[in-house]
């Protein structure tokens, strides 16, 4: 879990592997009970970039989470993660590759039979090959990722919505994965807890340069994420320095009646003459 | 009640038919399959096996001693009163045994399997598993089908015992009979042929309350009014399921070992 102190200059810098497409939409179309939600939408994610996904109840985004995980398969079009096209893939290679992606469920979905413990550590006891001290240590570097390692004994009924949501993103990031797909990760939490996953988000991307997929409603959460980094040293988020812009890698896309409308950055959104996109970020 | 067309009946009817065979078979496949879940397995037995065993215990016993009782007047009609140890060893071996511990069994646990899989389902606990990277039918499924499977066995052949010693109990306590004269015409009457029919139903029923239970919980949709709706599909669907399977199964060995 450990990984060197990330400034935006380093960031700056990397702009090679930034250019690395993680996921690729193309031209994807799915409907449900022959009601259309996704018509031919395209977009990529590259890598290290967090990318906001916006859109009314019901426009398709957390369908786009379970089309990247291969959990659903669209009528047409096709979907490439870390260069495999999982709309061609078998439900066996999907598990490898799945392995390789962390998921945040709206609502956490922690398995409530199990402890905190061994929620976090599913993965880890699923590879099986791992020592037991090993995965003790995991467990609570994660947790103290997320703030919560006395918890560590805890089943998820007892715990506030905003901790199950901490405890599914440790989830996620115990085997610090490649992309991390966030579905509503602030929905229905109260505005401080809602500041402390997003600066979990954007300490995640900062100092763990993860590419992610965030599905939300709360256009303001975005914009902090835009605007602020994670300093490591005093390990907390900042903002940006006045007049700095796109030093974080940071995208919006909105959706509207399954197809995308927008795809940039928040100064491209903030500029945008679009009426629905004017109205939306009012 | 919502009326649907014939066609769309066919066309469900056909799907749950398709879906249904598609995980029982991947339940037998996923045992030639890595990884295998043996301490799951171990889990699922002793819910399914040690928890379901006073039911299986009071049942067995009180339908052998009741079996004993009813039969008692009718034998006692014809002087056969002797034949008493033989009708209830018999009927307990080769139906009652099998086929009331199933039904036990599916009340108890195909119920629980339907609540519990529908509960993770409805709550993203099962898409969650397989973002995780886990195949939840090698992870919950298998190791309900092969424990449901192994611990039935078991549980019909306690059953089948308590039922003849509750037909004992009755025979000496109420009908005055020599113990010794039950016993050895129970035994006695068994051939190879009876306890193949008693053992072979619970492999069948086992697999039967474990993939009706499974496969209800799995495709429940529509919240916690969905689950109740399951797990009562489960129960009932592998009730009616095991009667009829027992019914053909019964005839089908009946033909191949030459009873008429």
């Amino acid at each position: 879990m450990a990984a060197p102190p990330t400034a935006i200059e380093q960031r700056l810098s990397s702009e090679s592997d930034a250019a690395t497409d993680i996921v690729v939409f193309d031209n994807v179309f799915i409907a449900f009970d022959e009601k259309p939600v996704l018509e031919g939408i395209s977009f990529r994610l590259t890598k290290g970039e967090t990318k906001a996904i916006f859109g009314v109840a019901g426009s398709g985004k957390s369908t786009i989470l379970k089309l990247t995980l291969g959990l659903l398969k669209p009528d047409a079009g096709h979907i490439y993660v870390l260069g495999e096209d999982v709309t061609q893939m078998p439900e066996d290679a999907l598990f490898d590759l799945r392995r390789k992606i962390g998921m945040v469920f709206q609502e956490s979905a922690l398995f409530d039979s199990l402890t905190v413990r061994e929620n976090v550590a599913f993965r880890l006891l699923e590879e099986g090959d791992i020592s037991d001290d090993e995965v003790e240590k995991r467990v609570r570097e994660a947790l103290r990722f997320v703030e919560l390692e006395d918890t560590v004994d805890k089943f998820p009924a007892e715990l506030s919505g905003g901790m199950r949501r901490r405890v599914a993103i440790a989830r996620a990031i115990i085997t610090q994965p490649e992309i991390l797909l966030y579905d509503s990760p602030t929905g229905g939490l109260d505005p401080v807890t809602s500041t402390t996953i997003v600066q979990l988000i954007v300490k995640q991307r900062d100092v763990y340069k993860t590419s992610s997929l965030l599905v939300t409603h709360r256009l303001q959460d975005a914009f902090i994420m835009a605007t602020h980094y994670f300093d490591r040293k005093a390990n907390e988020m900042r903002p940006l320095p006045p007049g700095a812009r796109g030093e974080v890698p940071m995208a919006f896309l909105i959706l509207r009646d399954g197809k995308v409308i927008f795809d940039g950055d928040a100064h491209q959104l903030a500029q945008s003459k679009d009426e629905y996109i004017r109205e939306y970020i009012a | 009640m919502e009326l649907i067309s014939p066609t769309e009946f066919a066309r469900d009817t056909l799907q749950t038919l398709q879906d249904y065979s598609l995980l029982a078979g991947q339940s037998i496949a996923n045992l030639f399959r890595y990884p295998r879940y043996f301490a799951d397995m171990l889990q699922q037995a002793d819910l399914i096996g040690v928890g379901s065993l006073p039911i299986v215990v009071l049942t067995g016993f009180f339908t052998g001693a009741v079996l004993a009782l009813n039969s008692s007047t009718t034998l006692q009609r014809f002087g056969s009163l002797s034949l008493l140890g033989q009708l209830v060893s018999v009927g307990m071996v080769r139906e009652l045994g099998p086929v009331l511990t199933g039904l036990m069994v599916a009340g108890r646990n195909s119920s629980g399997m339907a609540s519990e899989l529908g509960s993770m389902v409805v709550t993203e606990q099962i898409d969650a598993m397989r973002a995780l990277g886990t195949d939840p039918a090698k992870k919950l499924i298998t190791p309900r089908v092969v424990s449901t499977v192994f611990m039935l066995f078991f549980l019909t052949i306690i059953s089948d015992l308590l039922g003849m010693i509750g037909g004992g109990v009755v025979a000496r306590l109420l009908l005055g009979m020599d113990w010794h004269q039950y016993w050895s015409t129970a035994w006695q009457i068994l051939t190879f042929q009876d306890v193949f029919m008693g053992l072979v139903k619970p492999l069948i029923f086992g697999f039967i309350i474990s993939t009706v239970g499974c496969y209800y919980g799995i495709s429940a949709r529509g919240g916690t009014q969905g689950v109740g709706r399951a797990t009562t599909q489960a129960v009932v669907a592998s009730s009616v399921f095991i009667l009829l399977v027992d019914f053909f199964v019964t005839k089908l060995l009946m033909a191949i070992f030459g009873y008429r």
